[in-house]
């Protein structure tokens, strides 16, 4: 079937989406792989090819009437196993990547001591893998460099202790295995991941041995249709690196603007707090961009001036927002400059000023600088749609939505959970309007 | 085009190029032997430089502005702005300021190498910006021997140019500016002289204006910002009203006609521009630490400027205005009194809509300086109301005049190339 990509190459993480000929949404893929702009869009595109082939498990299995109220619980089993088979996999490059490094004459002093102490960890970080992927299982991250990073560390630490290898010789192959691993595409095996996942279902859910047989020609005859990638649209930061020739390239602020207007279609104003940049878009009834401004060259105010906060106060970045609504007074903060930011943190600190209230103020610091680069692109418009890494922020929307309100009055404000996609979303919209004949572009 | 067509449009190129880069090179050594040789130095701005004056006394020019341009375009102006840090001058200052005093800091050897003259007259003819007062105060502070001639050209608040105003400038030329002159250089003002150049500056500016406005053809024989930039150099600084200038826009102009008869497209540094696609009229000085690399950024995505206000800052000539001979101190008058720089804001603004449709532009473009408050200010406003009288997209980036940390390549490029896309996006809907 046909297939319509757009690609969002962010700062900090890479996202896909897929969509058919009818302008539907298939599939979503994200990635945090940063090494090469070609890889990560490579992860990308791929994961969100797997979501789509779910997507169409999910609309065959819907026809497979036997599953009845079981429909819900066989197809979280089968993604999870599925994930759980994608980890195992990896887990075994891994395995074998950190092998060959460990071969490396650096550390020959540590013999078959190294050897087995690796294999040792691999063994028991394999074992404790299907729990993770057990039912209801909390996952900090769904990345495989987080999972695989905390287990690794954690066993090899306990490994170390018992087996008398450095611990810090562990880390250390471990550190320059896992790019390797990262940066790897396992195309080629993903189906064959599919079938044990579904093996793996159909023996935790010996209930559904009467319909087994009528599950299996259904996944089979999903796996069976072609993904083709009819079009394929790159845009976002590092949308100049990719290897895609012009026609293949939009703008990240047209793409912000017309995925914004898929999402929701009275949409006028667009604000896209991301890793890098904070835009103001403006677009039309139609999502056509009418004007839009950009922070300038400094990336004071974006989200990764939240990243260095959470470093300075040693927390989570996904922290930051709840810590901040526990604030009572108002704080104001001066600088969003992230060169600033940690010494006027520390500073408050040390007036004892409390932590919430400094983070709430900060929060606030920001979006007012969102709120003038809105103002510059030409005000806020109902309805108003915010998206980007920021918009999971709980305290920066609160900030926002107090800030609109005052400002602007009663607009109606959008934030969807999936904001994250929009420029992928509006990338996609691109791939099918080009190939349907839409001109986006001169052709002149 | 045949090869041999092509060879003559770049050996043509080089003609001019290469003619100015020879004056730039002359005035430079001029200056640098200029104390030893008894010559008198003026150091004088670009907007509302009364240059064919200061010819009248012999006086060698010396334009600290262009001092920094040419220094940001060899990269060596960082260096010198941070030198002007060091010793205390803010973030905000205007970095042409700072490039000149670091300058100076740094053993006052201008672009080329040679060293600077002391000078002996500051001519400030205050034409809009505040900064170019407190410019000279600073240089002053450094040489304290020398005299400083103010010559004050009221706003046009109003947006026009009255009888008293220009009375009032002519009185000062009369009253003060010559006599200060006369005194520093012990030359006696001759009015016949001041006649003989602007015969010579009238001839220049009819064929910059030609050049200028040869970008209302399609495709542009010029970019009338990246290129224009260099049609401006002579004319705006030490050369209005020498024969060296005239003959540099005589073989301009006949660079530009062939271009024009011949359909070709402006040059760029990587060859002629092959696709006319976006015509854009631009706002704001160019940023010069990147500039080639700005360029690039348009001629790539087959953007073309037709016209633009910085090629005015030096003198407003394509609404017919010239120096007169036959009223010299009146056109000097009329001419510090027009410069952009000294024109309100609504006066922009007509300016700006009115290039638009002339020049059949996309939309307008414009390049904020961080450093110049007196291009920066209401720039903004601007935006929105030719977009709202000419219905044209217009978009807006941030760079900086010559201080290369305000030069972010990503960010430019990403406006940019939204703005093209916005453009055409647009243009293909109301197709
Ligand atoms: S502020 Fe602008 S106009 Fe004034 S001196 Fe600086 S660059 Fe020139």
């Amino acid at each position: 079937m046909e297939c319509y990509i757009g690609i969002d190459l962010g700062s900090t993480t890479t996202k896909a989406v897929v969509m058919d000929e009818d302008y539907n949404v298939l599939g979503r893929g994200i990635t945090n792989s940063r090494s090469n702009y070609d890889i990560a869009a490579g992860v990308a595109k791929h994961e969100a090819l797997i979501d789509t082939r779910f997507m169409l498990f999910r609309n065959a299995m819907k026809n497979v009437a036997a599953l009845g109220d079981k429909y819900e619980i066989f197809m979280d089993e089968l993604e999870r196993n599925f994930r759980l088979e994608q980890y195992l996999e990896q887990l075994i490059d891994l395995d074998e990547t950190c092998t060959k490094a460990s071969e490396n004459t650096r550390y020959t002093e540590w013999g078959s001591d190294l050897t087995e102490a690796l294999a040792g960890v691999f063994k028991r970080v394999a074992l404790e893998a299907p729990d993770l992927f057990a039912p209801g299982a909390q996952r900090k991250s769904d990345f495989f460099r987080d999972i695989a990073g905390s287990q690794y560390s954690t066993i090899s630490e306990e490994v170390a202790k018992e087996a008398d290898t450095p611990f810090d010789v562990l880390l250390n192959i471990y550190d320059r295995s896992i790019i390797d691993v990262e940066n790897r595409i396992y195309t080629e095996t993903t189906n064959q991941n599919l079938m044990r996942a579904l093996d793996r279902t159909l023996v935790n859910l010996p209930d559904l041995a009467p319909v087994a047989d009528e599950v299996r020609t259904e996944v089979q005859k999903v796996l069976g249709i072609d993904l083709e990638e009819t079009y394929v649209i790159g845009t976002g930061y590092g949308r100049a690196r990719l290897p895609f020739s012009k026609d293949h390239i939009r703008s990240e602020i047209l793409c912000h603007g017309l995925g914004a207007h898929i999402m929701y279609n009275d949409t006028r104003t667009v604000l896209d707090i991301g890793g890098q940049d904070t835009k103001a878009i403006q677009v039309d009834k139609d999502g056509i961009v009418e004007s839009f401004q950009m922070n300038d060259r400094c990336a004071a105010g974006c989200g990764r001036y939240l990243g260095y906060i959470a470093d300075e106060m040693n927390v989570g970045l996904h922290e930051l927002g709840p810590i901040a609504m526990e604030s009572t007074r108002k704080v104001r903060i001066n600088s969003t400059c992230t060169v600033f930011a940690g010494a006027e943190l520390r500073d408050r600190l040390s007036l004892g000023e409390n932590r919430s209230d400094i983070l709430a103020g900060l929060h606030r610091a920001i979006i007012l600088r969102a709120m003038s680069i809105l103002s510059r692109s030409g005000g806020v418009h109902d309805q108003f749609t915010f998206t980007g890494g920021v918009a999971n922020n709980e305290a920066a929307v609160s900030a926002l939505r107090e800030l609109i309100k005052e400002n602007y009055g009663d607009v109606t404000i959008n934030i969807d959970p999936d904001s994250i996609y929009t420029g992928a979303l509006g990338g996609s919209t691109f791939a099918r309007r080009a190939v349907e004949g839409i001109p986006t572009e001169a052709v002149a | 085009m045949n090869i041999k067509d092509q060879a003559s449009t770049v050996a043509e190129k080089e003609d001019s190029m290469w003619k100015q880069k020879e004056m730039i090179n002359e005035n430079y050594e001029l200056l640098s032997t200029a104390n030893e040789r008894g010559q008198k130095v003026a150091s004088t701005f670009v907007p509302g430089n009364i240059n064919e004056l200061l010819m009248c006394f012999d006086f060698a020019r010396n334009f600290p502005e262009t001092n920094a341009l040419q220094n940001a375009m060899r990269k060596k102006s960082g260096g010198m702005i941070m030198e002007a840090e060091k010793s205390g001058h803010s973030e905000d200052v205007c970095t042409y300021v700072k490039a000149d005093l670091g300058m100076m800091m740094k053993g006052n050897k201008g672009p080329t190498g040679l060293p600077m003259p002391d000078p002996d007259l500051l001519m400030l003819s205050y034409t809009g910006c505040f900064t170019f007062m407190k410019w000279f105060e600073l240089v002053r502070e450094q040489y304290p021997q020398c005299e400083t001639a103010m010559l004050h050209v009221p706003y046009q608040a109003d947006g026009n140019i009255t009888k008293n105003m220009r009375d009032y400038v002519v009185k000062q030329l009369k009253e003060d500016i010559i006599p200060t002159m006369e005194r520093v250089s012990g030359v006696k003002f001759d009015i016949d002289r001041l006649r003989e150049y602007m015969i010579q500056s009238q001839k220049a500016e009819d064929d910059l204006v030609y050049v200028l406005q040869s970008a209302k053809n399609k495709p542009s024989p010029i970019d009338a910002y990246f290129g224009g930039v260099y049609y401006i150099g002579p004319i705006f600084t030490a050369f209005r009203g020498t024969t060296a200038a005239t003959d540099y826009y005589a073989t301009l102009r006949k660079e530009i006609e062939a271009r024009v008869a011949a359909g070709l497209g402006p040059i760029t540094p990587e060859g002629v521009m092959k696709e006319e696609k976006y015509r854009i009229v631009v706002e704001g000085p160019p940023n010069w630490t990147h500039f080639r690399e700005f360029w690039k950024m348009f001629y790539d995505e087959g953007a073309v400027v037709v016209a633009s206000t910085y090629t005015k800052v030096g003198g407003v000539y394509d609404n017919g205005f010239r120096h007169d001979p036959q009223n010299p101190l009146e056109s000097l008058a009329d001419y510090c009194l027009g410069c952009y720089t000294n024109l309100n804001l609504p006066a922009r603004t007509d300016m700006l809509e009115k290039y638009i449709e002339d020049y059949q532009a996309d939309g307008l473009l414009i390049n904020s300086i961080k450093s110049c408050n007196s291009f920066s200010a209401g720039q903004l406003l601007m935006l929105r109301e030719v977009e709202q009288r000419t219905g044209k997209p217009a978009a807006f980036i941030e760079t900086d005049l010559v201080d290369p940390r305000y030069f972010s390549p990503a960010n430019v490029k990403n406006r940019l190339e939204s703005y093209f896309q916005m453009i055409s996006q647009k243009r293909d809907r109301a197709a």
